[in-house]
């Protein structure tokens, strides 16, 4: 990687171009829009060539980490290989040219994709029913409650306003139900990193919609009360909400619709091997148990007779969460995953994801604290160096020090300072598309950072040292926005 | 590797499950298929569409892709980039989301745009809830009736749910009514009112008075706009909008069956601590050099929580790329030549149609690339014979109108074609 300092705006020259366009259909024309409706100057956007316009986004891209260029140990992320068949697929002209409201009689290979998709991720998950309109995780656990919100509003049962969610839990979970018109109650780990059931108890009544779960948490553990928490929940009236974005280890080991879970989310980007594109576009279906199938939103397939059918509306729907039906590109993709893996190496996934991390665990718990020593599924988390290297009289190195040092070792960085139980949290998540080589030089590098901490932190408070850039003056950029081009030159 | 770990098996590491949640049987799925078993299985079912002429719009438009835009959005270290949480080794994602919120803010004359949103109708749902979060107390949204039946649809799902009243503001000859919007004030519970730049009948509105009257009842005044289309028209600053949002989709997306596109939001500097979403700013490494972060983070849900702006924690960020290379190709000449040949096809078939005799003018007011006419002929017999003769159009508006859409793309000989197709009805 080097660093590159150009903007595609200051490669402009006025008159060069980059485009070209089919003849107009009646050269004669007149553009005739009333002036008073016209912008007054053209917008200020870059005029180039196109091998400008190649080279500036080549040059980008080389500023940038993928799972491509290296291992992601990314907790909570799952960054798991991107098999490359998957994007031949979704690039497809019959796919990528298909109007959203076209007939359903010109798009019956289209509606057999969701078909079979609801019924796949209903057969790993051992929910009923799956929407795929969600374009996201966070869009998913909104559409979740709102089906949890339908599920009570049907039954005339208004008081249930409050939702549970533990501490340890994904930011996205409480700023989700704020969206949904939620409240929210937070119940506390206990020292093993679980929700702790005494805590949970006096919480529960009349007033609560459910309790949103991960499990594994987000420290890696297996909530192994959940059928107890299931049935306290469910006999005060409330549902159990499941966030997926931690579903990767239960592949082929647990299904949540056995846990007793009446909603979930899955994150077809993480699970599903779907690439991430930079933060976008992901897909977050929702599954539902029997009972809750009318309250998935519109619109949605139906099969009739061997012949697929979108429902437009539907009178107990939670309604429509996204412009059409969700990110059928995405969705392609993971269907092409799940093809390709089949039932029995699907079935393997979990297991190999979370032997990969139990194996980092242990190789490194002489040189970091584990607070929590038990056996992990997917991901684990370390609070920190065990020798910082304060004793050398110098700053002492912390987890942000470890995560940018990485970065000279060539591997992205762990998730850092989440969940935020500990001050010092490093969350390694290795999924089970690495090999044990890669699983040891990542290990042999923590080992050396490690050392370097001991005997000179200062190594460490420098780092990435190899990077494009430095650490940034992160400071600056919110006191003084400049959010624009536009913002730099005035 | 189970030795290290200390355990004899696979299983063992999944001993602190409760045995009754272990899942004893076999997933009903196919076995796995080799890469040629599914490239043949999808090509069957690619076979079972039927790829039309895309003479439809209603909020996806078939406009032309170059070809350099999947070329470089297909490079891995932008595809299989995680969002940029190390900024260290993520400059080419940072460096291009500020490019795409300088050129969203070319686009509609805004002072702040974020990394972008999910799709345009959930961008309209999170500028419904900027609008009640900006407002104290009121809880109020109005929606022109104008405005794409999905982009309705969507916000008043988020509202039912957030707790926001949603009142429809109707429209006179085919555009929203300044006179509605005045009365509809009146409740002074109105925090804020979505209207489009272009409608769902096609037409350019002209929002002349809508700023003055919405600011004088203390209200946000949001526009939903069509980003292709603002490289001509008036922009929603130009208006007066404290918020402009749409979909990147009429950018070159291709339309994929409604999915991945990409929402845009953007505000003038007076909200920008209220708009939901990443955000991109500049600043400079340790070295003084130029660098680009996540910015004004305090908004957001992993600080902020149930308190936060919204609960988006992602962007559709490859999407934002797409965009940003598009726009860039195209620059303001290309964008106009869009512009202007999408007005000259559609402009053609409005007036070929009309002299078919089997339609009737609705409204008589400037519309860009799309148009409705009223049918004098049965409608599922006219979309049936687009269909038999390989074209998508005429799709039935809730009025009974039907409404058609001419991109660049369509040529003379396709217009003609399915003019001579109408004749047959």
């Amino acid at each position: 990687m080097k660093y590159y300092d150009r903007l595609i705006f200051e490669l402009s020259k006025s008159g060069r171009r980059a485009y070209t366009l089919p003849a107009s259909a009646d050269p004669a024309s007149r553009f005739a829009i009333p002036a008073g409706l016209l912008r007054a100057e053209a917008p200020a956007l870059p005029e180039v060539s196109e091998v400008d316009v190649v080279r500036h986004y080549t040059n980008l891209s080389q500023m940038n980490f993928g799972v491509d260029t290296g291992f992601y140990p990314l907790g909570s992320c799952t960054m798991k290989y991107n098999p490359k068949i998957n994007e031949e697929i979704a690039a497809m002209p019959a796919f990528q040219g298909i109007h959203p409201l076209q007939d359903e009689s010109t798009v019956q290979g289209v509606l057999e994709v969701y078909y079979q998709m609801d019924k796949a991720l209903s057969a790993i998950t051992g929910m009923k029913h799956f929407t795929l309109n969600p374009c996201a995780g966070a869009h998913g656990e909104l559409t979740g409650l709102m089906v949890m919100r339908s599920y009570h509003a049907s039954r005339g049962d208004f008081a249930r306003t409050k939702v549970i969610v533990p501490d340890s839990a994904h930011g996205t979970n409480p700023a989700s139900a704020a969206v949904c018109g939620l409240s929210i109650v937070e119940v506390k780990s206990n020292a093993s990193g679980l929700v702790d059931v005494e805590d949970l108890k006096p919480l529960l009544g009349p007033d609560i919609a459910g309790i949103m779960m991960t499990n594994p948490n987000t420290l890696g553990l297996f909530e192994k009360d959940i059928r107890e928490i299931a049935s306290l929940v469910h006999d005060c009236g409330g549902l159990l909400y499941y966030d997926g974005a931690n579903m990767n280890p239960l592949l082929g080991v647990v299904r949540p619709g056995d846990m007793g879970f009446d909603i979930m989310h899955l994150n077809l980007h993480k699970t599903f091997s779907t690439p991430h594109g930079g933060g976008g576009p992901g897909s977050g279906p929702v599954g539902v148990a029997d009972r809750l199938a009318e309250f998935l939103p519109t619109p949605k397939v139906v099969e009739e007779n061997g012949r697929y059918r979108i429902v437009g509306d539907a009178p107990l729907s939670a309604g429509q969460v996204s412009g059409y039906m969700g990110n059928f590109g995405v969705i392609l993709r993971a269907y092409a995953y799940i093809l390709m893996l089949g039932k029995q190496h699907l079935a393997l996934a979990g297991k190999l994801a979370t032997l990969g991390a139990n194996y980092i665990k242990e190789s490194l718990k002489d040189a970091y604290k584990l607070p929590i020593p038990s056996v992990c599924k997917h991901e684990f988390v370390f609070d920190g160096l065990i020798d910082d290297g304060s004793a050398t009289g110098k700053p002492g190195a912390t987890t942000l020090d470890v995560a940018k040092r990485l970065l000279d070792f060539g591997f992205h960085a762990p998730t850092i300072y989440f969940p935020l139980l500990f001050h010092q949290a490093l969350m390694i998540e290795p999924t089970e598309t690495e090999s044990k080589e890669t699983l040891d030089a990542f290990i042999d590098v923590m080992h050396e950072i490690a050392r370097e901490a001991a005997e000179d932190p200062d190594i460490l408070h420098g780092a990435p040292h190899n990077a494009p850039i430095s650490r940034p003056d992160e400071t600056m950029a919110a006191r003084r926005p400049v959010l624009k081009y536009q913002d730099e030159l005035s | 590797m189970l030795e290290r770990v200390g355990v004899k098996s696979l299983d063992d590491l999944y001993a602190d499950v409760p045995a009754g949640f272990i899942y004893k049987g076999e997933y009903d799925l196919p076995d796995a298929l080799s890469e040629q078993e599914v490239r043949d299985w999808f090509e069957g079912l690619a076979a079972r569409n039927t790829r039309l002429k895309v003479f439809a719009g209603a909020g996806a438009y078939d406009h032309y892709t170059p070809s350099v835009v999947p070329y470089i959005i297909s490079r891995s270290e932008f595809l299989t980039a995680y969002t940029p949480y190390q900024c260290e080794i993520s400059q080419g994602t940072l460096r291009y989301i500020f490019e795409f919120q300088s050129m969203i803010c070319a686009l509609t004359g805004m002072d702040v745009s974020n990394a972008s949103m999910y799709d345009g109708p959930t961008a309209a749902a999170e500028a419904m809830r900027m609008a009640v979060a900006s407002a104290r107390k009121k809880n109020t949204v109005l929606l022109s009736s104008t405005l794409l039946p999905n982009v309705v649809k969507t916000v008043e799902t988020y509202a039912k749910y957030f707790g926001t009243n949603i009142v429809m503001i109707g429209s006179e000859n085919g555009q929203t009514s300044l006179e509605a919007l005045r009365r509809a004030m009146e409740c002074g519970d109105v925090a804020g009112a979505i209207v489009p730049g272009i409608n769902r009948f096609g037409i350019v509105e002209d929002l002349t008075g809508f700023a003055e009257t919405l600011h004088e009842g203390k209200a946000l005044f949001v526009e939903y706009c069509d980003p292709s289309a603002l490289a001509v028209l008036k922009t929603p600053a130009e208006w007066g909008a404290d918020v402009a949002v749409g979909d990147g989709q009429p950018l070159g997306i291709p339309l994929c069956f409604g999915g991945p596109y990409v929402g845009f939001m953007a505000c003038t500097k007076d909200h920008m601590r209220k708009l939901p979403g990443r955000i991109v700013g500049e600043t400079v490494d340790g070295q003084g050099r130029r660098a680009f972060v996540l910015t004004l983070q305090a908004r957001e849900q992993h600080i902020r929580r149930e308190k936060a702006t919204s609960n988006i924690c992602s962007n559709e960020s490859l999407m934002a790329l797409f965009v940003t290379v598009y726009l860039s190709l195209m620059g303001p000449e290309g964008m106009k030549e869009v512009n202007e040949k999408s007005y000259a096809g559609a402009h053609l078939l409005h007036d070929e149609l009309l002299k078919t005799g089997k339609f009737e003018e609705v409204f008589d007011k400037p519309f860009l690339k799309e148009f409705v006419l009223k049918p004098l002929v049965d409608v599922k017999a006219l979309q049936a014979k687009l269909y038999e003769r390989g074209f998508f159009g005429a799709l039935e508006t809730e009025e009974g109108y039907v409404s058609f859409c001419v991109t660049e793309k369509r040529t003379r000989a396709e217009i003609e074609a399915l003019v001579a197709a109408v004749k047959e009805v």
